[in-house]
Formats: C-alpha cells, structure tokens, sequence
C-alpha cells in the first residue's frame, strides 16, 4: 500500500477518530479551566485516576454507564482540590498542578495495587461496543469513521457542541469567559468570581477523567500503569494551538489522532528501516511544533494564571 | 428625611494598623449629588468599596432604600439600585459592549443568552441618556470615554437609583468631562442620586449640591456646595494650608536630552509619532495629556524599556547607539517610573536589594561576579536616612512600605548619583500630601542643581506649579512647548483633546 | 476570604508550618493505611526504621538522595527564576547518555582527567537540553511547562532508540543496555562494600556552590529579582532574557549530574529503568525546601528516606510501597499551602 493511500481508508479514519475521543475529552476540560483564568496541569494525573476510577467500577460490577459517572466525580474531587488551593488561597497553578498529577497518579496505583494486589496481567472487563448509527454509517470512508464508533465517542462530540454552546450563547458561558479576560468585571456585576473559577475547573476535571476512563473502557478494556503516557500534556498543547475554541481545538485533536494513526501504519510500513521509536516521538515533537506556531499569535485569556482577590484591581 | 435613598452608618475598616475609614456616617437624598472629596489615601476609594460590597467594614451598616445592606455581597447592593463606575474600568476587552452589560444580568442557569432584548433595552437607554455606543463592538476598539459610557449604561441597565462614580474624570479631556457632566444632570433629572468622588475642588464645585470631605479616614467636613468656596474646601481636605512648593526663577542651560523625529510602537494606548523634545539643563519640561496618547511610550523610551523605531536620541550633543535600560542609565538618566508597584520596585526582594538594583553591577556594589552585602547594606541606611524613608530595617520586605515610602526610596535610588537627566513619571500618583510636597521638593531642588527634568502627570495642576515649560501629548504627537503662563487652562485642554496648534517640526 | 500579607514571621513560626504540613501529611497518609487494613503507628515506625533504622538503611537512604539532591538543586534554580523546568528527567537522562558515551572507552584518559571532562560535558548537555524550551519561551512565548514536559517522552525515547541502536552492549543478552563505564569513569565508593559513592560528595558540594551562587553572587541576586518580577527587573537594567538562558543552562546542567552519578557511581551502565521519577520528585524537594539549595540536602534525605523506607515496610506490611509517592505528593501539597500562611494571613470576612 501506498503512504497516501492510507488516508483514503476507513480503516485508518475509524483509528484516527478514537484516538481522538479521549484527547478531545480533556482537551475541552482543559479549556474550560483556562477560559476561567486556571492553567490546570493536574490534567495528566487526573487522566489516570478516571481511567482507574471508571474501569474498576465495571470491574467491581458496576454497568458501563455508572463507570464513565464514577470517573467524572474521581475527577471533579481532584478538580475541587486543585480549585481549592489555586483559586481562593491564589497558590501557583504551576506548582499545584504537578502536585495534583502526582497526588493523583500515586493515589491511583496505590489504589490499584490495594484491590488487586497479586494480579500480574491486568484485568479485563467487557468494554463499550462500536454501536453504528443507521443509514449514517454506511456512507463512504467518514460514514464509518464518524458513525461507527462507540457511544463514548459520541459523547465526546456532543461535548464540543455542548461547550461551544454553553461558553458562546448562554449567561454562564459568558461568565467563564469574563473571569478568564478581566474577573473584576465579574465581581462588579455581582457574580463570585471564586464560584464560577471554582466551578470551572471542578467540571473540567471531570471531563478530563471520562477522557481517561474512555481508554480503559473504550479504546482498550484494561488499566495498566503510565498508559496516559503524555497525553494530558498534549491536551494542554492542543487548547493552545485550538486557541481556546472548541471549534478549533477539536479539530486540532483529530488532526492530531490522524497524524497518530498515521505514523502508527508508517511504522508498519518502514519494515524497521527507522527505529520506532522515531515514530513514537512524533506526537510529542508535533505538540511542540504547534505550540511554536501559534503561540505569538495566540489571544490568550487575559487573566489565564493570574489569581483573583476580592476588591483588588 | 423621607427623602433619604442611602444612609452609612459609622462605617469603621481597619487594614493591620492603619485606620482606611474611621467612623463615618452620612446620608444621600433623592435626585442628590454629594461630592466626596479628599486627597489621594483619604479613605475614599475604601467607603466606596464597602458600600458596593466589594469590602466588609469592621463596624458599621450600610442602608438602601430603608433596607440594611448584607456586607460584603455586591450582588445584594447591585440589586438595592447601586451602581458603581470604577475608576479602573471593569470591562472584559476581548468581549462586545453587549456581552459586558448583560453579564450577570440574566440568571447563570438560563439556556440561551437573551441578546435581542438586551440589545434593544441598551439602544433604548442609550437613546434616552445620549450615551450612544454600539452595543456590538468590541470594547478593545473603544475609546476611554466610550468605555465609560458602556460602565454607565451597565449601571441604568441594572435599573441603578443610586450611581457612584469614581474619579470619573482622571481619563476624559476636558471636553469629554463636560460631555459626562451633562449625562449626570440628565440622570439627576430622572430623579437618580449620585455619589462623585474626585480630589479635583473645581469639578466638585460644578456638579455637586453637596461636598463631603475625607481626610486620613475621618469625616473631616460637610458643606452646601452654594456656601462654601474651593478654598475653604481645600483647608478641610488638607488640613493645613499648604504652601505651593516656591519655584525660584532658574536660567535654562545646555541641551541634555534631545530627541529628534522618534517614533516607537504601541506602549499601554498610543506609541509616538515622530516626537522632538529637548530636555534643557535646570528646567522641568512638564507633559500634560489624556492618558493613553503616548505619554507610557515615550516614559518607556527614556526609561530605555522600548527602542525607538524611528529618529534619534541625542544625549549632551551625542546621538546614543543600542538604547536599553542599562543604556539609558549609562547615559545619567534616572527614572522614576509611573508604576511604583509593578515596575519601580521588585515587592518580594528587600530594601537593600532594591536599592542597589540600578547600580548592582557597579564596582561599588560587585567585585568579579560577588556582591558585596555589606556595601550595598551601608548604602541602603544612606538612603532611608537622607530621604526620611520609615522602613523596620533595610532587610524588610519592599512590598510591606507604605506608597510614600517605597517612593522615597525610588527617589532615593534614582537621584543619589546626582543625574543629569531625570524622568518622573506620574511621581505624585496615590501619595498623600506630605509626600507630595516632598517630591516636589526633591524634583525642584535637583533642577537647582542644574538637571533637566521631564515631568508626565495627569494631574494639570501639578504641571502648572512645576513646570518651566509644558508640552501637550495627543494620539502620540507633541505639541510645541510653551513657557510657564504663556497657555491657558482653557487652551492646553484643548490641545490635549487633539485639536489646536499643529505640531512643530522641531521643538527648540 | 481574603489574604493579607503578614510581616516577615520569626523563626520559630517559620519552622512551625512546614512541621505541620508534615503532620497533615501523615494524617492523610493513615486513612490509608487504615484503608489498607494495617496499623499506621506500625506502618511509619517500619518506613522510619527501613529509612534510618540501622546503617545499612541509612547508606541506602543516603544513596538514595544523591540522584535527588541534583534533581532539587536543578528545580530549586529553575524555580527560583521562575523558569519551570518540569523536565529533569529528561535531563537526567541525557546525562546519563553522554556519561556513557564518553566513559565506555572513547576517551582513554586517567580518572583524574577523564571524570571532570564527563561532568563538563554532561553538564553541558543538560544545559542544552534547556535551553531549547528557554529559547522558545522567550523568543516566541511557548509555555516551558508543556515544552519540558514534552521533552521528557521525546529523550527516553530518544534513549530507548540508542539502547536498541549504536549503545547497545552486544553482551547484554538482547537487553536493551548499554556497556559499563570503565573502571577509570567511575566514582568510586565512599567506603567498600557500601553502596554510597562519591556521586554523594558532589551532590554536598554542588548545593553549596548553588547555594553561594544564590546568596552571594550577581548572577544569583539576577535571577532573585527575575524570579521576583521580570517587568521590574527588565526596568532596572537587568538583562532578563540573558539570565534566564544562563538559569537554564545552570538548573539542566545540575539535573543532568544526576544522571552521570547514577550511571557512574550505582549502576554502572546506562539502562531504561535509570531513573524512577527522580526528575519528578526533584520538583517536590526543592519545594520542601522552600526552594533554599542546603534545604534542598535536607528534604532530598528526608523523600529518599520515605521512598527507601516504604520499600521495606512493603516487604513486611501488607501496605503497597506506593504509599510513598503519595506521601510525597501530598507533602507537595500541603507543604506550599504552609509557605503561604507564613506570609499571609487569612482574614474570613
């Protein structure tokens, strides 16, 4: 097969699309956080401990649903943690950050090893299943890639448009987006700018944690350890490189998973001529990459990491 | 008073040791206007706050409309009918005047913003008020004066009784001033009660039916505006009669600083278009304007903190190579820059450690790459003693003096060299009276000794008092210079609103 | 809720907090091990005791710092200038890659030579490695957060890619490792048959010099007042941009001496597993010592000791040795909210 042709296979476009649904996931809870004025770097630990949360759950016998819901909360607690010591005490959102990814993480494994602790081979549990949307699914290539998934990743979709939605057209979104650019303007019309920063981050937290557990209930059907492997902080890349739109931030996604796939068949292809490792980089390099471009040209929220005292300005 | 829609009640708040607002009471009528007058640090901006919930007093309660007011919440005194104008406007830049005004306005839990009705209910207001903006622009686009009218119309939006505004005037030129007095009538004929704090007596004479004055937290006065006088106001806001710092007549000297054509980018509003101005030995060269047209660049280029991207700095006749801060202070500039907090000092580092921070590479202050503590020690006690600085020890933290004391020491680091050129930027702003008189002083006393000075203040009457010569800034351009007395008032506010003379090529 | 700031507190006060951000560490730390169905007065006088409770813990622990006294003095600098160096792993690593590039026999040299040209290169190549993400926070404003973080996947692939390619040892089994340094490129033992080396030695002596670079230098004094505010410090002639690619180069030089102590000093060769998260947990010590470069020799013994104490408490207690990373990272946590309330005082109304 040719390099090119690659791109004209369902196959490949079905790969590229779930690979971006967990990505797409906490990429919108990231953006949430920062919209709000809150770099959230507890985004890779808090990945880990939805993942954990959620395949346990089914694990335990709790239904597929319940786990995504489990995960959710695992992450809005990490998320009320992170808010608690970055909004109203002001604490570095740097320093905070990489302490709820290593709370988060260690917690997770430490969890783990107490419930199974003589297991040597994780685990599994029976995962989401591919549920085809009639009539949609069978239209050519994208019908498959976009209609043939599991109902995760549909969800994830609905997210984007749910956070476009909420951020662009409703009186919350506006508050976000207020307290991310100038939170006193938010504090003189009446509203908390504690509250909605507070709020902001507990919820994209959990988002962040169902794009965790989408790997473990979804793309595989088990957990095992150091499997977020980065890519909360490619998330935080790509709100960059999406400039804080949902819109864009979820096409840099799939671009992203398409660039991932993609570099997953080049692989196969080079016979081993080139190292793998060269290709496993890329993702992280591209990341890089993309930060370059756009980051001078980038508006970001105005008060992004800059903590908010009542009465100051 | 059946009349009464606000009534403070011996508002008392404490910050550690210092005393903002001790005891104060007063009450406001319907279709009123007081003045609250009093010097920068009188405790105006504090009572204000309190009332709009942003702080909680330590004693005391705020009344509206006959209803006690919860402290600390503005959501409960936004409803009462309070409205309040900040002095920094608190508008999102990268939002529309619509998504400003209406932020908060409709219940967070609603699905869909409402923007048709907030659209048509803004153009109404707009309308009735004459406080025409459009409710799609974006505010970044806005003028400062546009900007105002949108904090205005958020108020009336709110269905605001009662409008607090603070130092409303500070930004607008003179015209816009008249423009917003003209609004305030027209609201106060709506039967709407206004609160205006300002420390300017002449604005508080023409808008106010009443004047409060506030000096060092306390209620130091209250006046019919028809039988008082500014100088009678002027003896309570101050305490004392002050004396106008006296200005001996000084010859000009050489040319110091000169820059010929120089334009920069943008700096905080307007960058510079083509600027000529020369700094003369033994003169201040006072630069009114509107904040925002360009006085920031050109503060930031002799500071040395932005290049020019056009035209020459000359300095005692030599044209300068690469300009940087270092540069700048090679040459013998000093500066005193606008920002004492963010930029003048580094709040977390010591007194020491500040004072030597223009001159720690010097071989007074460093030897092969090791910092001498025990010079720079000795030098700070030189400073804090010669420039009366109240500091614990020279290892406190900066950040813990008050705004005259962290000045001082400003003064202090940047005029000890004896410099020949000095840039003071908004030198007075936030400092009480003692301090200003001592700034002034300072400033007077190194023009004696044969240094050219550049003032930028936004406050005219600090200008005229100083000034041997005073230039006008507007979108960028300088006007040509005029000798003390040779403009009016009336004139130089015409030429900071841009209209006027036109710019010379090069002003001698 | 508001902060005020206070005066400087005393001494005492000083000490005061981070004792309790301990003490609620250990709290949090119980309801696990209750969770866990064990004793926590049991649990910690096993950690203690595997941490100091006889010399041969207490070597261990000791050996244990080394790797994480450079990791802490590489974040304590980084930090200190506010440059958020996340990425001495990656560093680390690289350390380790040019130790044993230049130490598996490239250089025939004796040990008093060759030991100092493989520090000054490795130092060197740590500061490389930083410097990228400092040039592009500077010149194009890219976060060094994400861009460090990054790296850290990007170098032990990089390693893995040399471990499988031209640094295999062909003796190795098929494993992916390199040769061991020969005899000359290696620290010795500080004392036979005991685990510590010399790489300790250099840990102790290079928190010192960081120490006198903070205090005492001009360079140190820079790097304060940019950490401090960088638009004050760029007002008052500071070169901002120049320090922060000397910081770099500093904080990835030192980070990346942890690698060549590792490597020379323990492990011999240059393996995938060389470091378990000591980049990481550099982040954390240097934050117990309140970012202060002897603080750093302090807390560095007192994270190895709960990590090698863990360890053998696992063996005897049924408590997972992860119990120790969680205490870290909550001691992260709870130690900057302490360093807060000694600044500030919190006022509820």
């Amino acid at each position: 097969m040719d390099a090119l042709e690659i791109l004209f296979t369902a196959s490949f476009w079905v790969a590229a699309i779930r690979i971006a649904s967990p990505l797409i996931f906490a990429t919108m809870g990231e953006l949430i956080c920062e919209r709000a004025g809150v770099l959230n770097l507890g985004i890779e630990g808090i990945m880990t401990a939805g993942a954990f949360a959620g395949w346990f759950t089914v694990y335990a016998g709790g239904d597929l649903w319940t786990g995504v819901l489990v995960a959710a909360l695992a992450g809005g607690l990490f998320g009320l943690l992170h808010a608690t010591l970055t909004v109203p005490l002001g604490l570095s959102q740097h320093v905070v950050g990489i302490g709820v990814t290593l709370l988060a993480t260690s917690l997770t494994y430490f969890t783990y090893r107490l419930a199974l602790p003589e297991v040597t081979s994780p685990p599994k549990i029976e995962p989401f299943q591919p549920l085809p949307i009639p009539g949609l699914s069978k239209l050519p290539v994208l019908g498959e890639a976009l209609f043939s998934q599991t109902p995760l990743t549909y969800l994830a979709f609905v997210t984007v448009a749910v956070v476009a939605w909420v951020l662009y057209r409703t009186p919350l979104g506006l508050a976000v987006r207020a307290a991310g650019e100038n939170p006193s303007a938010v504090e003189a019309q009446g509203i908390s700018v504690t509250g909605i920063r507070m709020g902001a981050v507990v919820v994209g937290s959990a988002l962040m944690a169902v794009g965790g557990a989408f790997l473990t209930m979804s793309a595989f059907n088990s957990f095992f350890f150091e499997m977020i492997n980065g890519r909360g902080w490619i998330c935080i890349a790509l709100v960059v490189f999406g400039s804080w739109r949902p819109g864009k931030a979820l096409l840099g996604a799939i671009l992203f998973a398409a660039f991932d796939a993609y570099q997953v068949r080049l692989q196969q292809m080079s016979g081993g001529i080139v190292p793998y490792q060269v290709f496993l980089m890329m993702p992280y390099a591209l990341s890089i990459l993309a930060l370059i471009l756009v980051a001078r040209r980038a508006t970001y929220p105005k008060a992004l990491m800059i903590p908010y005292q009542k009465g100051e300005r | 008073m059946t009349n009464t829609v606000l009534r403070l009640s011996g508002i008392t708040k404490r910050f550690g040791p210092l005393v903002a607002n001790d005891a104060i009471s007063f009450e406001l009528g319907r279709g009123e206007v007081i003045a609250l007058l009093g010097e920068n640090g009188a405790g105006k901006t504090t009572l204000m706050n309190i009332l709009f919930g942003h702080y909680v007093s330590d004693e005391g309660t705020v009344e509206a409309f006959g209803k006690q007011l919860p402290p600390g919440d503005p959501r409960a005194a936004l409803d009462a009918g309070i409205g309040m104008v900040h002095q920094h406007f608190t508008l999102a830049d990268n939002m529309t005047v619509l998504e400003n005004i209406a932020l908060g306005t409709q219940s967070l839990w609603r699905p869909s913003l409402d923007r048709a009705a907030a659209r048509e209910r803004i153009e109404r207001l707009a309308a009735d008020f004459g406080l025409s903006v459009d409710p799609a622009a974006t505010v970044s686009t806005l003028s400062v004066g546009e900007r105002q009218r949108v904090e205005i119309l958020k108020a009336l939006y709110r269905d605001a009784r009662i409008l607090i505004l603070d130092e409303p005037t500070a930004v607008l030129t003179p015209a816009e001033t008249d423009a917003l007095f003209r609004t305030l009538k027209l609201l106060v004929a709506k039967g709407l009660s206004i609160i205006f704090i300002s420390h300017k007596l002449h604005e508080v004479m023409a808008v106010s039916d009443r004047v409060l004055v506030l000096r060092s937290g306390r209620l130091s006065g209250e006046r019919e505006t028809k039988s008082t006088d500014r100088k009678e106001l002027a003896a309570l806001m101050v305490g004392q009669e002050v004396k106008p710092a006296e200005v001996t007549p000084v010859h000009a000297g050489e040319p110091l600083l000169v820059l010929d054509g120089v334009s920069t980018a943008r700096h905080n509003g307007a960058g510079l278009d083509e600027v000529s101005l020369t700094l003369r030995a033994g003169e201040i060269t006072g630069l009114a304007g509107v904040s925002g047209n360009g006085q920031a660049a050109l503060a930031a280029l002799i500071a040395g903190t932005q290049r020019p991207t056009g035209g020459r700095i000359s300095i005692a006749g030599q044209a300068v190579g690469d300009w940087s801060p270092r540069a700048a202070l090679g040459h013998g500039i000093a500066r005193i820059p606008e920002d004492r907090h963010a930029v003048g000092t580094i709040g977390d580092m010591s007194v020491t450690e500040n004072v030597i921070a223009e001159r720690y590479g010097s071989s007074r202050f460093s030897r092969m790459g090791f910092l001498d503590w025990k010079a720079a020690r000795r030098f700070a006690e030189e400073i804090i003693a010669d420039y009366d600085v109240k500091c614990p020890s020279p290892e406190a933290r900066i950040r813990l003096l008050s705004g005259g004391n962290m000045q001082k020491l400003i003064l202090g680091r940047a005029l000890d060299p004896e410099p020949a050129v000095i840039l003071a930027s908004q030198p007075t702003r936030g400092l009480d009276v003692g301090a200003v008189a001592y700034v002034h002083r300072m400033l007077l006393a190194a023009r004696e000794r044969g240094a050219a000075i550049l003032l930028i203040s936004e406050d005219l009457e600090e200008i005229l008092a100083l000034s041997d010569r005073i230039v006008v800034m507007s979108k960028g351009r300088l006007s040509p210079p005029s000798a003390r007395g040779e403009r009016s008032i009336r004139e130089l506010g015409e030429l900071m609103a841009g209209h006027g003379e036109e710019r010379s090529d090069h002003a001698a | 809720m508001r902060l005020e700031p206070k005066p400087a507190p005393s001494i005492g006060v000083t000490l005061l907090f981070p004792v309790a951000a301990i003490a609620a560490t250990l709290l949090f730390t119980s309801l696990l091990v209750l969770a866990a169905g064990a004793s926590p007065l049991s649990v910690f006088y096993l950690v203690a005791k595997g941490a100091a409770g006889s010399q041969f813990a207490l070597f261990e622990t000791l050996t244990r710092a080394t790797p994480l006294i450079f990791t802490g003095l590489a974040v304590a600098v980084a930090f200190r200038a506010k440059l958020w160096n996340i990425g001495a792993e990656a560093q680390l690593y690289i350390g380790g890659v040019v130790t044993v590039v230049l130490g598996t026999g490239a250089l025939p040299l004796p040990a008093p030579i060759l030991i100092p040209v493989i520090i000054i290169a490795v130092m060197l190549a740590g500061g490389l490695l930083l410097l990228g993400p400092a040039v592009l926070k500077t010149r194009f404003g890219v976060d060094e957060v994400v861009t460090t973080l990054l790296l850290n996947f990007i170098v032990l692939l990089f390693v893995s890619m040399l471990l499988e390619g031209v640094l295999k040892d062909p003796m190795g089994l098929g494993w992916p490792q390199s040769q061991k340094v020969i005899a000359d490129a290696q620290l010795p033992r500080i004392i036979q048959g005991k685990r510590l080396h010399y790489g300790f030695v250099i840990a102790i002596v290079s928190a010192i010099v960081v120490w006198v670079i903070m205090k005492k230098t001009v360079l140190g004094y820079e790097m304060r007042a940019v950490g401090h505010n960088p638009e004050g410090a760029r007002f008052v002639g500071i070169p901002v941009n120049r320090v922060l690619m000397k910081t770099a180069l500093l904080s990835g030089g030192l980070a990346a001496l942890a690698g060549f102590s590792e490597v020379s000093g323990l492990k011999g060769n240059l393996t995938l597993d060389l470091s378990p998260g000591y980049g990481y947990s550099g982040i954390v010590v240097a934050m117990l010592a309140m970012l202060n470069p002897l603080g750093v020799i302090a807390s560095a013994i007192f994270v190895a000791g709960i990590f090698v104490g863990a360890d053998a408490m696992s063996r005897v207690a049924k408590v997972p040795s992860y119990i120790a990373d969680v205490m870290v990272a909550t001691s992260l946590l709870t130690m900057v909210v302490a360093i807060l309330l000694t600044r500030f005082r919190v006022r509820w109304r």
